[in-house]
This record gives structure tokens, sequence and C-alpha cells, in this order.
């Protein structure tokens, strides 16, 4: 069985990267021709992984559910990406952002991954630029910064509210590029159902053409996972509709470890839900705090009269507002990273204090800037956010404070994978959201893109090489072989299986519920009753789902619920082990708070002891218990602290 | 939808993903419009709010030839990704780049380009104008880069090589009706169809014709 191996190179930090390039094996340009490699995904990770590869000459097919490459989730990140330029000669450094990334996921990722992702940084900037990204400039022509949480410096490099939708854009322009010359294929509207092993390494994966229902069989010798991550478990979060966990989760049941599956980040800054019918949560960017103040009612009549629309928030008097994290946290105030953020908005909220119909949300304010900056600056900054607030809620975010509340936005755990972005299955690799590497128990903001983008264009591409040195005399894979059929075949059996339950119930219904147990049991707060609780009620809600989801149409045709139905099929697993993890690790870190384990100020409370580890689960079957494998968490460069953004 | 389902129904399908109004993938004409009635959003974006108690809504897919119907109201834009494929790029490769701040941009210039670059590919331009033209998106696309210095390199080769193959995805010509630019959800300005026909026209008379070439990129 496979075994863990992060395969982290020797050597002081700051040479790791450099040395390992120096000697990793490589494949020479005519023996690239000859190899194919699949990229599932056209995100940030997957666009620039497939456009990279094929610059190097390997040939690459490129898979996504969406209509285009261009529409992956990568597309919706807001704020920014980070990098250690220093531009604004305010004391940044490659190892000051390394520091941060360490520190912000509160001592639970590995040191040598952190500052490789951090030297890296600066190349993505100069990579973005060139393809055109219209990043903000400064007057004199020169690149512009934000802060973000968690850092004390201006890094962060933004296209006004969609950076994320041109960095995209940047990528699917250099894979546009790649698809013209022939380098790579493209494949939209279809889905990956399993991955196929021969002789126990990727070979290929069966995928599903979501316009005709045809199931196929596609081969190469190796396979990139960069499908993102799977913060749907919960049904409310600010992912897209399709964003699902399926391909890695298939992978996971085919030997790949899943790493720190409980790690989960939930957003400060969202919109609040309001009402039962609701199928999606919108991010408000975390670059509103730099300009927004968050506060509550100071009294608890106050929150209460606002809660019956007695009172409106701008009739409170200054002295009446509670400005809580700037109370928590002078150090910090507003820009306090996420986790934190997001448990004293729920620490307020319990106690009382909550604005809104329902007592769930908190006010971000804009007023102070505004009266300082005047509208037009901030308007110019974050223009497009306020737009979609105001459409969203019906609100003017310029006249009243915003009202916020956390929801679930980004998951750090994912597939296992070593210093060369390989999961425990040979041939088999994990790239941006979809792995578990670089944020610990916790991603700082504007840290999702730098990675993803720096996985797919500086880091997999020479690690990819180590691997497929030794392949260079494996000819093309036939996908006839009977590993493929086999695969195929469980595939086509589990839709069969789904599409004749011919229950009363709709898909929906059973993730809404699967979303409840979740949010309610692993999701801010968790202690290990409601955990152990949620363990058993998820195992009931899979088998009814089995027996009692309904599903309109055929498997040979274009079927949403169906596609639906397989990924609340994998959700309902997944969420199981979600739960197993967070029961197991008892102590608080990051974004997984154990109510059990908390400082008497109301902090996390890590326990390096026993749990200084990334604990990475192994299936073992159908109706047998995970096993747990560590990867012990050395800090050879850092020291290791209780987190103080005091 | 769910109503539907419950019942035993099949749905009427329809692409969607973000429902934030950045992904592109909704494609709705909604009462005569694309993305419905309201001004600059997406469909997603558009709330129930913005309608009568008891109004009939008429919901039809894009019409376009470009954007065959797959189902229901889901239809094919493998087109807008055809154009960009044939040079809405800078054609570099990863790694070996100069320093970002190598070459300043003016701001106007880098504020300009980001209009553009804002357009969501979702194709409401082509389906609000009676000629099915993609001069829009195909604009929007020419002028990020036209506008940047990183991208006058090939800007020539580049502005011919899409608008030949907008034209051979069968999209029609710009009559300067405007309807596009009403309808478009991101507020793309039709002064990029007149900086792309500036483009265009420059490379003609100026530059070198495109080499004869159909495939190698530009």
């Amino acid at each position: 069985m496979a075994e863990i191996n992060s395969k982290i190179p020797k050597g002081p930090l700051p040479q790791k990267w450099t040395e390992y390039k120096a000697h990793t094996n490589l494949v020479n340009p005519a023996n690239k021709r000859r190899i194919e490699i699949i990229v599932v995904g056209t995100g940030l990770a997957g666009a620039s992984a497939a456009a990279s590869l094929a610059e190097l000459g390997f040939k690459v097919k490129n898979y996504c559910y969406q209509d285009s490459p261009r529409r992956a989730h990568s597309i919706a990140a807001q704020g920014g990406i980070n990098a250690a330029k220093n531009y604004q000669n305010d004391g940044d450094s490659v190892y000051r952002l390394f520091y941060d990334t360490i520190k912000g996921g509160d001592y639970r990722a590995r040191e040598a991954n952190v500052h490789r992702l951090a030297e890296v940084s600066n190349s993505i900037i100069d990579q973005c630029v060139a393809q055109g990204v219209p990043f903000a400039r400064e007057y004199g022509g020169l690149l512009d910064n934000r802060s973000f949480g968690g850092a004390q410096v201006s890094r962060t490099f933004y296209a006004r509210g969609q950076t994320g939708q041109q960095l995209l854009l940047g990528a699917y322009s250099a894979l546009s590029r790649q698809v013209k010359k022939g380098n790579v294929e493209l494949f939209a509207r279809h889905e990956m159902l399993d991955v196929v092993l021969v002789e126990g390494r990727a070979r290929g994966i069966i995928v599903r053409n979501l316009i005709t229902g045809a199931i196929e069989r596609h081969a190469a010798h190796a396979v990139v996972l960069a499908t993102g991550g799977y913060g749907n478990v919960f049904f409310l979060s600010t992912n897209a509709m399709g964003s699902n966990a399926t391909a890695i989760w298939k992978a996971h049941k085919r030997g790949a470890f899943f790493g720190n599956p409980c790690f989960t980040q939930i957003h400060p800054t969202c919109i609040p839900v309001h009402g039962d019918f609701q199928s999606k949560l919108t991010l408000m960017s975390e670059s509103l705090r730099n300009d927004g103040r968050i506060w509550v009612p100071k009294k608890k009549e106050d929150a209460e009269k606002i809660r019956h629309g007695k009172l409106l928030p701008t009739q409170i008097a200054e002295e009446d507002r509670d400005y809580y994290l700037e109370r928590r946290y002078p150090a910090f105030g507003n820009l306090v990273p996420r986790d934190v953020a997001s448990r004293a908005a729920k620490e307020r909220c319990d106690a009382g204090f909550g604005v809104g119909e329902t007592g769930l949300a908190v006010y971000l304010d804009f007023s102070d800037s505004i009266n300082r900056l005047g509208k037009g600056v901030i308007e110019s900054r974050y223009g497009n956010l306020f737009q979609m607030y105001e459409k969203i809620v019906d609100e003017n975010p310029y006249k009243t404070p915003m009202m916020i509340y956390p929801a679930v936005h980004y998951t750090m755990g994912g597939l296992w994978v070593d210093y060369e972005l390989m999961t425990t299955v040979p041939g088999l690799f994990a790239i941006g959201e979809a792995n578990f590497s670089d944020h610990g128990a916790n991603r700082l903001g504007a840290s999702a893109l730098m990675q993803g983008l720096a996985d797919g264009y500086f880091v997999l591409p020479y690690t990819i090489q180590n691997y497929l040195s030794d392949q260079i005399r494996v000819p093309k894979f036939s996908p006839d072989l009977p590993e493929f059929v086999q695969t195929e075949k469980e595939a086509t059996d589990r839709l069969n299986r789904l599409m004749n339950v011919k229950g009363s119930k709709t898909v929906d219904h059973f993730h809404k519920r699967l979303g409840l147990i979740m949010w309610d049991n692993v999701g801010m707060g968790r202690n290990e009753a409601g955990l152990k609780k949620a363990i058993v009620e998820i195992a009931k809600l899979r088998e009814e789902f089995w027996k009692d989801v309904k599903i309109p149409g055929t498997n040979n045709e274009i079927n949403p619920e169906l596609e639906k139905a397989g990924r609340v099929a994998d959700f309902l697993e997944l969420g199981e082990l979600m739960a197993r993890d967070a029961l197991n690790r008892n102590e608080s870190c990051g974004g997984h708070f154990r109510e059990e384990y908390q400082t008497p100020e109301g902090e996390a409370l890590r326990n390096d002891e026993e749990f200084k580890y990334a604990a990475a689960w192994e299936y073992t079957g159908e109706n047998s218990e995970p096993k747990l494998n560590r990867e012990a968490l050395e800090y050879e460069f850092v020291e290791v602290k209780q987190r103080n953004y005091k | 939808m769910n109503h539907w389902s419950s019942k035993g129904e099949d749905p009427v399908a329809f692409d969607h993903d973000c429902r934030e109004g950045i992904c592109g993938a909704c494609s709705m004409y909604i009462n005569g419009h694309p993305h419905g009635p309201d001004k600059a959003v997406t469909t997603c974006q558009l709330h129930m709010r913005k309608f009568k108690d008891g109004e009939t809504i008429v919901i039809e897919p894009w019409r376009a030839r470009p954007f065959p119907v797959l189902k229901d109201l889901i239809v094919d834009r493998t087109a807008f990704d055809k154009i960009i494929q044939a040079g809405g790029y800078i054609s570099v490769n990863t790694g070996g780049i100069p320093d970002a701040n190598a070459i300043p941009v003016p701001k106007v210039n880098a504020d300009l380009s980001m209009d553009a670059a804002a357009c969501i590919g979702c194709g409401a331009c082509v389906a609000a104008c009676k000629n099915a033209s993609a001069m829009l998106f195909v604009s929007a696309k020419v002028s990020q880069f036209a506008l940047l210095p990183q991208g006058r390199a090939e800007a020539a080769e580049r502005v011919q090589a899409m608008v030949a193959e907008m034209d051979k995805q069968g999209f029609g010509n710009c009559t300067n009706t405007g309807a596009c630019e009403a309808e478009c959800p991101k507020e793309i300005s039709i002064s990029n169809i007149a900086r792309m026909n500036r483009e265009f026209l420059s490379a003609r008379v100026c530059a070198p014709k495109i080499k004869e070439q159909t495939g190698g990129g530009i």
C-alpha cells in the first residue's frame, strides 16, 4: 500500500527549490512530444498547467464540466493575488510572505512547500503582466498594491474587484494559444467520473460527455487533477453551483490519501443567508476590510430594535458601537486573518448582538472612509462590489453599512501530495485548491490565486518531469485495456443505479439536509458530541438518498439533475470523512475550532505535542473505517508559537 | 425547477454556475431582453422583485446561428472560444519574463484596458444584435491588448486573425445600432468597436498582410 513520503529536498530552506530544480530529471524535447498528460479542470491551476506543459512540448488533454474553460470558478475570485515584490518599500520579502503564510495557517503547513510558494510568487506577477492582465496602476504607470488580512505590508496586486477573472482570462488565453497550435485538446462539457489505474499507476480517466451522456475512456501517461475545492458539501457556500469533489473523491477511493479534510475556510465577509430557497451565498471581498470597519451595537437592546426594524444602524451613536475586531486585536484590527474574524462575528451574534432580520449578521461600515477619502475613491476601489451588494440586498452601501456574516468559502484540505505535488497514487498529481498543501489550517486572503498559478505555471512543469523521465519508453496507452473497460463499467453501473432509484425526493432535498448537518456540527464551532452525531446522521442520510432520490429524464442526454445527483452522492461520503477528521483532531487550529480547546480569551488552542501533523486518510473500503496516516510537520526554520494578532 | 423535478417531470435545462454575474454561463432572453429587463446584470443577478406579481415572464434561449441550441435554454457558445484561439492572447510562454514594473503603463490606458477586459463572454451582445454580430465581444478583447504596451507587438496580426475567425464562425456585421452596448451586463462600451475598426484598418493599410496560413497561430 502507498506510504507517506513527503520527498522534501535536503538543505537550507531558501535553497531547497533551487537545488531541486538543478538536480531533478527532465524529459528531452523529442520525448515530450510522445508523452500525453491529462489535466482535469481549467481554473487557475488547471489552465496554467495545461498551457505551460503544452508550451514545453507535451501533448495535453484538458477537461472541464463548464461550456467553456473560461468559466471555471477561479473567475469569481475578487480581491487580489499576493507576491513578495516589495514594490511599496514597506519591508516585504520572500521570507516575510513565507512566514505570514505559515503563521496564518496556524503552523499546520509544510515549510518547504510554503517557502517555494513565496519564492515563485514574484514570477507570477511578471507572467500575468506580460499576458496583458490589466492590474491596477498608480499614476506613474507602476503597479498598485492593497492590504489583506494577516499581513502588515501591502503586497496584494489586484484588478478592481475582479482579480480572479483577469488572472483566469490570462491563463485561458495562454491555453487558447496552445489549443490553436494543436498542443492541447480541449474537452468542455465533460465531467470526470473516475481515474483509471494500470499496474498501480494513474493512466487515464473516465468522463461523461454532458451533452450526449456518453461515457468515454481517455488514456495518458499521467493525470493531473485541478478540480478545485469541496465547499459545496455545505450546500450553501460561495462556490459555484457546479463546484464538486467527484474527481478527488474518486481518486481517494482509488488509493490517493486525503489530507486534512476538516480544514475548511469560513469567510467572514459574505452576504448573510436570507431564506430557505437560497441556493448559494455571495462573497464580499476581504479587500473591503481595508476601508470598512466591522461593528455591532454595544447594547443588546439596540441590536434587538434593529432586528425588528425599529432602529437604523445610522442612528446608533459612535459611542454605542462595538468595533469588536479593533477592540480585541488592536495590532491587526479589521485585518485579522479570516478564521479569527469569522469566529469573532459568530461570538458576537451568539451573544445576542447580531443584526439583520435573523440576528446572524454584523455591520461593515464605510462611512469613516467615505468621509476621509470621498465617495469617488471608495467607488473606484470597490465599485463593482458595492453594486453587487446593492443588487442582492436592495440597500445602498454608500449610505447604510453593509451586513455581512461568515460563509463557507474554501477548503484547505484536499488530496495529500508530496513536494512534487504527486498524490500517493504514482502518476496522479493534484494542484491548486484540489490539493492540501500550502495553507495549513487557514488560508490567508489573496493566497489562493497565488497558489493555483504557482502550481500550474512554475511548480508542476518541473516536478511532473521527474516522474515522466522514466516513462519515456512507455508507449501510448490504449483505452481498450481491461482496466479501462472495468472502470468504465463501474461508472456506468453507478449512473444506472442512481437513475433506477426512482424515489420521491429531489437531489437538492438531500443536499440541503447534508448542508445543515455539516454547518451545525462541522462548521465554525465543532465539539465531540456534535461530530459523533454528524457521523451517524450523514450515514443515515446517505442510505436514504440511495433509496429515495428522484432523478427525472434519462442518462443519455443533457441531464443537470443526474449531474447533481452524482456529485451529492460523493459529498455524502466526503462529509463523513470531514467529520471523522475533525473528531480525531483534538485541538483547535486555524479554521478548525473545537469548542473544547480554546484559551480563556476564546482563541484557538493548538496541541502541538499530539497534533503537529498533517492527517492523510486512506480509503479502506465501503464498510470499513478509513485509516489515519500521519505526516509529521517539522519546523526547522520558524519558531512555532501561539498565533497573536493583538 | 425543483417543483418540476419533485413531480418527476424533466425540468427546463439552462446554463448557470457562479450565480454572481461573473462566469458568464447564464444565457437567457427574458421578456425580450438578454438577461432580462434590469440594467447591468446577468440573469443570475436578476431578482423577482423586478417583476410584477402574477406577471407572465417569457424566457427564450440566445438566438443566433453561431450559437446552436443544445437543449431547452442551453446554447453552444464554442464559437467564442474559437475566436479567442485565433488570436485573443499575447504570445508569451511561461517563464523568462522581465520584471512586472519594467514597462510603465499610463493609468488611463490600464483603466480603459480593464474596462474592456471586464467582458464575461456570455454572448448577450450577439443575442441582442439583429445581425447576430460579435463585434462587441471581439473588440473588447482586441482593445484590452491594444491599449497595453505588452499587446502592441502583435496587435496588427491579432485584430486580423480574430476578425477573420469571427466571420468564419458566421457572426454578422455591425451596423451601429448600439443594442449590444445597451444590453451588455458589464456595460462594455461600443467605443471598443470603433477602436477595433481603427486597429483593423491600420493593420490592413500599414502592416504587412497576415501570412497565408491556416494553422500555427498568428
